[in-house]
């Protein structure tokens, strides 16, 4: 049994370069975690309803909505963060203000104040996330074993995570200065942690690792790296390093493929197969190479696959299920 | 199979786009992370090196990418690329990173007394604006691309200008984000904010007047009275100095729907990355943009679509079959039932890269289409950006 990883963790902050597949593996961590009966909520903020075209349900409205079912009996939840509804939101819990917020949204205030007020979109949108987590805390009867963010890219999240220092410029005193403090509690407590999805390629590992810095000069909680999209190497490091040279056997590899009935257009095969194991060595070169960068970092590293069937729900399960076997959820 | 919707797609005949003398900007457009740096900078370099005077306005630049073009100081204005012209000497290049909070600080200081520009630059609500505000990259690059376009007149040190969009969250957000700040700058509440200064009840409705008074209200109790100050003197100077925020962007918005200017939509094969270019390709058609067509980037190459997936994977399958009951020398069944499974993959990688690209293909008929194979490694310099040049030309 692989030991469980980040059991004390509540908030699952999922970052990663665009086209790393973040929000995909968001969702699967969200399937992963709510296994066994439990029950996770998926919380995107950028406006995308990538959920919704990953879960393949109709656009999230501002409302935690149930959207699928885990192994074992588990419920994932999803919700949409849009940082208008999060400022209405936080004008009624917090000020019983809810007319006046309507009156300010026609007259374009909301707007204004959610766009221009330094930090103050991410504080709301982070904020959130944080009630919904501080929940859990108090053994709310709505609360969630986990809650997993679907967050801005790599290149935005200390920023975005950092709301402390956001919002100094807006407010050094005051109620959002206090809110701002509540938040920062919850995210940069042990029951957070940051998580960075990668690929096997030079920007993506570089974001990754500028990222890692980042978070770690700010004092925010690192999870774990995933790197995504991984294909299994077929050939051997010889059969690599021949490839590579081009020292390959043609004759014997001819010599096979009669074996098989393939024998046939040799002259054509034969060079078509070596340039590809060519192609194949180098890239392989290549991916070695961003692991090596990427172990550097001496953080958890889960790595899933590129699934040849693309991503669905179906594949959704199935990379939750690689998840479960290297001990989340 | 699939493709044959692809396959009846025009070709995007790049070369062409790039020696047409009356096209004088190239848009690069797309989803993050389908190579739009890569691809702006190869077609940048390609028109160079056939005797054009280009300038590429990149946005994010990875680090050696820069470094390869000459990026390394960071002073928002271009700089020629050592060494670039075309075979008979003709032909220059030039590059910049933008800078956008600099380019925002250059708009400020070039409409405003050195004062008020000083009280602007050091207000909170204006730096938030300029550093971190959704709209304010795509608003710099506009703005960035309009000055280089006069500059390219007024000096015609530039016949070509080929833009980067940033990597925003969606890439529409180029085409409305500029005019988004712009109205919102320009915009109703701003006039409500701006009132008082403007001698209260002229044009202003006494309803505004009293949304203003809980707006104040309101915020005094959230932020406290400092920032309401901060915000005033924001709007103020905002009001004062720009006066037309709206008129700006739609001068570049303008320039975006001009005959000499073309789009370029870049997409990798992947869902994500196609809808992307989707919205693009039907948003520039409602607008009446010119699209040149579709660069299909990271396509992968398969060395002899002839063998197929069938054929190498039951290959692969007899030759395990056989190296399992007799030992052969060294093992060379194993080999060739590995580059069978291997040629099978990617096959099948190709596959259904072609058939996201033939629903692309069939939703949109008309779009010129170039695709791009797949290179084994990132582009760091020239040369690399030379390869992908002929790539895309191919």
């Amino acid at each position: 049994m692989t030991e469980q990883r980040w059991p004390e963790a509540t908030l699952h902050v999922v970052s990663g370069k665009g086209g790393t597949g973040k929000t995909t593996v968001a969702a699967a961590l969200a399937l992963a975690l709510a296994r066994n009966g439990r029950r996770t909520l998926l919380i995107e903020v950028e406006g995308r309803q990538g959920i919704a075209q990953l879960f393949d349900t109709p656009p999230l409205p501002y409302e935690e909505r149930k959207i699928a079912v885990a192994p074992e009996g588990g419920e994932v939840w999803a919700l949409a963060i849009d940082p208008q509804e999060a400022l209405l939101d936080y004008l009624e819990t917090f000020y019983n203000l809810k007319r006046a917020g309507s009156a300010l949204r026609k007259m374009g205030a909301v707007d204004f104040a959610t766009t221009i007020a330094p930090g103050l979109r991410d504080v709301l949108l982070t904020g959130k996330a944080v009630e919904v987590v501080r929940r859990t805390a108090k053994g709310a009867a709505d609360a969630y074993d986990a809650v997993i963010l679907d967050a801005p890219p790599t290149g935005r999240i200390t920023k975005f995570l950092n709301v402390n220092a956001e919002v100094s410029g807006l407010a050094r005193v005051g109620p959002i200065r206090n809110h701002a403090d509540l938040v920062m509690g919850v995210i940069a407590s042990p029951a957070t942690v940051v998580h960075l999805v990668t690929l096997l390629e030079e920007m993506p590992v570089q974001e990754t690792i500028d990222g890692v810095t980042e978070l770690g000069a700010a004092g925010l909680p690192l999870g774990g790296i995933v790197v995504n999209m991984t294909r299994p190497p077929l050939l051997t490091a010889d059969q690599l390093r021949d490839a590579a040279a081009g020292t390959l056997p043609r004759d014997a590899i001819a010599r096979s493929l009669q074996e098989c009935g393939l024998g046939a257009h040799e002259d054509v095969v034969v060079p078509a197969l070596l340039r590809e194991a060519a192609d194949h060595a180098q890239r392989v070169a290549l991916e070695d190479r961003e692991r090596e960068r990427i172990a550097t970092l001496a953080l958890p590293t889960l790595t899933l696959p590129l699934l040849s069937s693309g991503i669905d729900l179906g594949g959704l399960y199935e990379l939750a299920g690689i998840m479960h076997a290297e001990g989340v959820g | 199979m699939s493709g044959h919707m692809l396959a009846r797609a025009p070709h995007l005949d790049v070369d062409a786009l790039l020696a047409d003398p009356s096209i004088h900007i190239i848009v690069c457009t797309g989803a993050g992370g389908v190579g739009k740096t890569t691809t702006a900078a190869a077609l940048a370099l390609r028109a160079a090196e056939s005797g054009r005077n280009v300038c590429v306005l990149t946005i994010d630049p990875a680090k050696r990418l820069a470094q390869a073009m000459g990026l390394t100081s960071l002073d928002n204005t271009p700089r020629q690329v050592p060494g670039v012209c075309a075979p008979d000497g003709s032909g220059s290049l030039f590059a910049m990173m933008l800078d956008m909070k600099r380019t925002f600080d250059e708009v400020v200081e070039s409409h405003a007394d050195p004062e008020r520009a000083e009280q602007i630059l050091g207000n909170p609500f204006y730096q938030a604006l300029s550093s971190s505000f959704a709209g304010t990259q795509e608003y710099m690059a506009m703005e960035k691309l309009g000055q280089l376009h006069v500059r390219a007149q007024d000096e015609g040190t530039w016949d070509l200008i080929v833009v980067d969009t940033p990597p925003s969250r969606s890439a529409l957000d180029f085409l409305d984000a500029p005019a988004r700040l712009g109205s919102f700058l320009d915009g109703r509440f701003i006039r409500i904010l701006t009132a008082p200064a403007r001698g209260a009840g002229r044009g202003i409705g006494r309803l505004a007047m009293v949304g203003f008074g809980i707006f104040t209200g309101v915020l005094t109790k959230i932020l406290g009275a400092q920032v309401l100050a901060d915000l005033g003197t924001f709007v103020a100077a905002i009001d004062t100095t720009f006066g037309g925020f709206r008129e700006r962007a739609d001068a570049t918005y303008a320039l975006l729907k001009d005959s000499g200017t073309s789009f370029v939509v870049v997409a990798a094969p992947e869902r994500d990355a196609l809808r992307e270019a989707a919205y693009f390709v039907e948003r520039l058609r409602t607008d009446d943009m010119p699209l040149a067509g579709l660069v299909l980037n990271r396509m992968q190459q398969v060395d002899d679509p002839e063998l197929t997936v069938e054929q190498a994977a039951s290959g692969a399958q007899v030759l395990g079959e056989l190296a399992d009951s007799a030992p052969d020398d060294g093992g060379r069944r194993e080999l060739t039932a590995a580059l069978l499974e291997l040629h099978a993959q990617r096959l099948q990688v190709a596959d259904r890269q072609l058939h996201l690209a033939d629903r692309f293909a069939a939703a949109h008929p008309g779009v010129a289409v170039a695709r791009v194979t797949a290179l084994p490694g990132d582009v760091h310099d020239l040369d690399g950006l030379r390869t992908v040049g002929a790539l895309i030309a191919r």
